[in-house]
């Protein structure tokens, strides 16, 4: 069942790159939507099926390379499951979203696709080598789409930069699984076995230089301050749907890195370095808001709120890590509230992102000072915005409240001044996110000068469907989140037993 | 005493075929010369299904006063050499059709297969030296076969540090031979840890340079840019990868089977040499413009993450089987690259590959599968072997050089993809003519490679299998 959801979309695209050139660029783009609507339908089956108390679930293992200690092991938990969910309906949206691409759409949608088998593999994946082979695989095909979609000569140094970047932090994770492998006995890269075994229990240096590789891997793809550079170009030279899963899928493969390898694998160093840990992300939290504040880019400011809303969750899952001062239910209610932030940063940033493409498309230009006044023009537009802006700044109601709620309330206990300082974060995301409401959107109507006044256009039904489906969740996760919650509690409770082994 | 002539059907199957064919091609009319390109293809299977038959029914034994091995070591690298030599084959059949010595290239191949096959199994001082004349001097003929001026120039460089490094390497023999008093692995091995330092590490260096020069590894690596631009690409192809396996392979027999108890410290001086040629090898590719010349340089950066596996040969047991899978991987990996080049004879710079991807998408595939490939990207062979690679360095006690390896192969992605992103641009394509050339044998051959390539990383443990086992002493 599992391997069908992941690897549907890759025999789809397989099918579409070997069917005749005839084939129409619309034909592919509904190819797309329907493939991606049937994958968010497998999920829903995944979903009631799955025994929210039952641990790890429709387990697959195949032996694949076993004198490399390599299997083929997929698994969804409460930690998975919800991100897997996530990626379907985000690349349903993002399909819907691109029906009017009409550049190179055969190879635009088999990118997407293959984009789709790799999040999901990636998501499912319990085997280190199966995670990495799909972490890698992702740069590669965003390479690609930033490359090939993105805005002109600029974004082929944008993707040669995040290419770079990204690649340094997967073979870094390389280097921490090796470390990993040959610690434990018999040798194994399987992810539930090492967590079995915590093989790097009381080995010292040697656990934490493991846990260095690790984490610099996983906190370049993040991204946390000091390793976010490689995004502001990313996403402000990546077409609309490229960014919308870069930011919503991507980097949620990092943040679930720490969850489901970091943490369980090596519980011993990373409560040793647990401040560390926080530190960073109070930093991230902090400073991505700061120079988000300053921003004059649209774009470029959401990408700098991504920097902050992950900062949230590397702060949870360091305070999961400390143990004195607080109780087994906080450091549960802090993982809990780190996965319900990916969750919630992917839904709602994503519709952010797509929104700035709908920008981009009408004016040319994502620079703030070049609009004013579009409230006037294009009234549907400026509510979805001001729906998504309020969602971003975490106002109660949408699910980045519930999100950040519970890791606040999570971190306290154990890291008072940390959780104080990161919770200046919340003041400055409002206030830019309000900031540039009133900048394009109020005032006298004012468009970028080589537009006509008055030729704009508003927001076109396959632009208004997946911006405001993904908000409308974003909404029900935050008025009835006990659907959700239910999934990833039993699994956040058991993953800060494992920390605290 | 042992000598039993089957153990050596692979080595025979091409000798027989290159004598054949040259007395056939004598009398062959310049249109049907073909026919010994289809006798050397047939030995190549020929081998390659001896070997299989010695694999699957145990055929371990050495042979000759044990002067030659037929082991795991051996098995693996006649398998990865016959597959190399058939690709070869497949990717100079436009190259070469209807030239006038036609019937010698298809020779020249032959023994230099040929050779490479006796350097795999060499399992004595002697013997290793005769395998590495075997196979060096019909080299130096492949390498200037065009006749033209840089390949006149890249066949007389390959040639003189040849020369030079077989000089060394059979001093090093010599010295080595007064050290321990014997030639054969399996002697040395016990009168090495007694025999002087001095003698046994100056020995060791002579011999290690012979290896090296075949290997295409620093300090004697300046053949391979030259060799690799100046040649016929099929040639570049073969002088890459051919005798890279016969020599690593070599190395790691003489390291592991005769130089265990020893005190000399060669894991750190391979270990230094590895870093070294790697880090030159990426950092000389960086701007070049050439293709060829760029995956000559690229060539020697693979060279020093194998070395890798040869330091630390006795220090661990993932060292046989990193070696033996990465060789195979890469083999396939190159030759896939060098056979797509072939198919595009006018492309030669970068530029040239500009907006490849539209005109010729399956080349462009290809491409993209075994540049990414090169870097390690998975699931490409490579990206297996360097899995294998890495973790046998760190298991042997040399994480520095496992780091210094995945920095360099960061710096790597950099000229991998200054070729990669050039194929799928759609501004300042290049003209039409420079996307032209042969359709049929080169480009197949490419995709056939290839897809070898990535089968090797989705179904390695094919591979891993028979690359397990002891070596024969």
């Amino acid at each position: 069942m599992l391997s069908v959801l992941v690897f549907l979309p890759l025999l789809v695209c397989a099918a579409l790159a070997l069917l005749p050139r005839g084939l129409g660029d619309r034909a592919c783009a509904w190819i797309w939507i329907s493939t991606a609507a049937l994958e968010l339908a497998l999920v829903v089956v995944l979903w009631s099926g799955f025994d929210a108390g039952g641990g790890m679930q429709y387990e697959q293992r195949a032996r694949w390379i076993p004198s490399a200690g390599v299997g083929y092991h997929v698994g969804v938990d409460g930690l998975s499951l919800p991100l897997v969910a996530l990626t379907c309906l985000l690349f349903l949206a993002v399909a819907v979203y691109s029906l009017r691409e009409y550049r190179r759409v055969r190879s635009y949608v088999c990118l997407f696709l293959f984009l789709q088998t790799v999040s999901t593999g990636l998501f499912v994946a319990l085997d280190l080598i199966l995670f990495f082979v799909f972490f890698d695989l992702s740069i590669v095909g965003m390479f690609f789409v930033i490359a090939g979609w993105g805005h002109g000569e600029r974004a082929r140094a944008a993707a040669l930069q995040f290419f770079l970047y990204t690649f340094v932090g997967s073979l870094a994770l390389l280097l921490g699984f090796i470390g990993l492998y040959l610690a434990a006995e018999p040798h194994t890269f399987d992810i539930a076995d090492l967590a079995r075994a915590d093989p790097l229990a009381g080995s010292g240096p040697y656990a934490g230089l493991v846990l260095l590789a690790i984490g610099v891997g996983l906190a370049i793809k993040t991204p946390t301050v000091p390793f976010h550079t490689w995004l502001p170009p990313a996403h402000t030279d990546a077409p609309a749907a490229g960014s919308a899963i870069l930011a919503g899928i991507l980097l949620k493969m990092g943040a679930y890195g720490f969850v489901r390898i970091a943490m369980p694998l090596l519980p011993g160093s990373w409560r040793e370095y647990a401040l560390v840990i926080v530190v960073v992300g109070v930093v991230s939290v902090v400073y991505g808001a700061l120079v988000a504040l300053a921003q004059t880019d649209f774009k470029r400011m959401i990408a700098y709120t991504s920097v902050t809303h992950m900062g949230y969750v590397i702060l949870a899952v360091g305070a999961a890590g400390t143990l004195a001062g607080t109780d087994l239910q906080a450091r549960s209610l802090a993982v809990t509230g780190a996965v319900t932030q990916m969750v919630s940063h992917g839904l709602i940033t994503g519709a952010l992102f797509l929104l700035s493409g709908v920008l981009y498309d009408r004016g040319h230009t994502y620079a703030m000072d070049a609009y004013s006044g579009l409230a006037a023009h294009t009234p549907r537009f400026a509510a979805v915005t001001a729906v998504a802006a309020f969602a971003g700044l975490g106002l109660p109601g949408f699910s980045g409240f519930i999100a950040e709620f519970q890791i606040f309330t999570g971190s306290l206990a154990s890291r008072t001044t940390a959780t104080a300082i990161a919770l200046t974060g919340i003041v400055i995301t409002a206030a830019l996110f309000l900031t540039a409401l009133r900048r394009m959107f109020l005032g006298a109507p004012r468009l970028p000068g080589a537009l006509a006044s008055g030729g704009v256009a508003d927001l076109r039904r396959h632009e208004a469907l997946p911006t405001v489906a993904l908000l409308a969740l974003a909404l029900v996760i935050g008025v009835l989140p006990r659907w959700l919650l239910d999934v990833i509690e039993p699994a956040g409770r058991a993953l800060a037993r494992l920390v605290a082994r | 005493m042992n000598d039993d002539i089957a153990a050596l059907v692979p080595e025979i199957a091409l000798l027989g075929a290159a004598v054949t064919g040259l007395l056939a091609g004598s009398w062959l009319p310049r249109s049907r010369q073909w026919i010994v390109a289809v006798l050397a293809a047939a030995a190549c299977a020929a081998g390659l299904a001896a070997t299989a038959v010695a694999l699957a029914v145990d055929g371990e034994q050495t042979v000759f006063a044990h002067a030659f091995a037929v082991d795991t070591a051996t098995g693996a690298g006649r398998l990865v050499v016959l597959v190399a030599l058939l690709l070869v084959i497949g990717m100079s059949v436009e190259t070469v059709r209807g030239h006038k010595r036609e019937t010698e290239y298809w020779v020249l191949l032959l023994l230099t297969g040929a050779g490479t096959l006796a350097l795999t199994g060499a399992n004595d001082l002697l013997t290793l030296f005769a395998a590495y004349l075997l196979a060096s001097v019909p080299a130096y003929a492949l390498a200037g076969f065009a006749k033209d001026a840089p390949g006149t120039e890249a066949a007389l460089k390959y040639y003189l540090m040849g020369a030079l490094c077989g000089t060394t390497m059979l001093a090093g023999t010599a010295v080595l031979y007064g050290a321990g008093h014997a030639t054969l692995y399996r002697e040395l091995h016990d009168s090495l840890p007694a025999a002087s330092y001095g003698l046994v590490a100056v020995g060791l260096v002579g011999v290690l340079a012979g290896l090296l020069f075949k290997a295409g590894g620093a300090p004697a690596h300046f053949w391979v840019p030259d060799l690799s631009e100046g040649a016929p690409a099929p040639v570049a192809a073969c002088l890459t990868t051919l005798p890279k396996v016969g020599g690593l392979i070599a190395g790691y027999r003489l390291l592991h089977q005769a130089l265990p108890g020893s005190d000399v410290n060669w894991p750190l001086l391979l270990a230094v040499i590895a870093a070294v040629t790697m880090t030159l090898g990426n950092l000389a590719a960086f701007f070049q413009t050439s293709v060829k010349r760029l995956l000559g340089y690229s060539a020697i950066s693979q060279v020093g993450y194998l070395l890798m596996a040869l330091a630390v040969a006795t220090r661990t047991e993932l060292a046989q089987r990193s070696l033996l899978f990465y060789l195979a991987a890469y083999a396939v990996t190159n030759l896939a690259a060098f056979a797509a080049v072939t198919a595009l004879p006018r492309a030669r710079t970068l530029d040239d590959y500009r907006g490849l991807a539209g005109r010729r998408p399956a080349l462009a595939a290809v491409l993209v599968v075994c540049l990414l490939g090169l870097v390690g990207t998975p699931p490409t062979g490579v990206f297996l072997g360097k899995l294998e690679i890495f973790s046998a360095t760190v298991d042997g006690g040399y994480p520095w050089l496992a780091a210094l390896a995945v920095a360099n192969t960061v710096a790597s992605l950099f000229y991998y993809l200054r070729w990669l992103a050039p194929l799928f641009a759609t501004a300042g394509v290049a003209p039409a003519a420079a996307h032209t050339g042969p359709r049929r044998w080169a480009a197949a051959t490419a995709g056939a490679a290839a897809a070898l390539s990535l089968a090797l990383g989705l179904a390695g443990q094919a591979f891993l299998t028979p690359a397990e086992g002891p070596l024969l002493p």
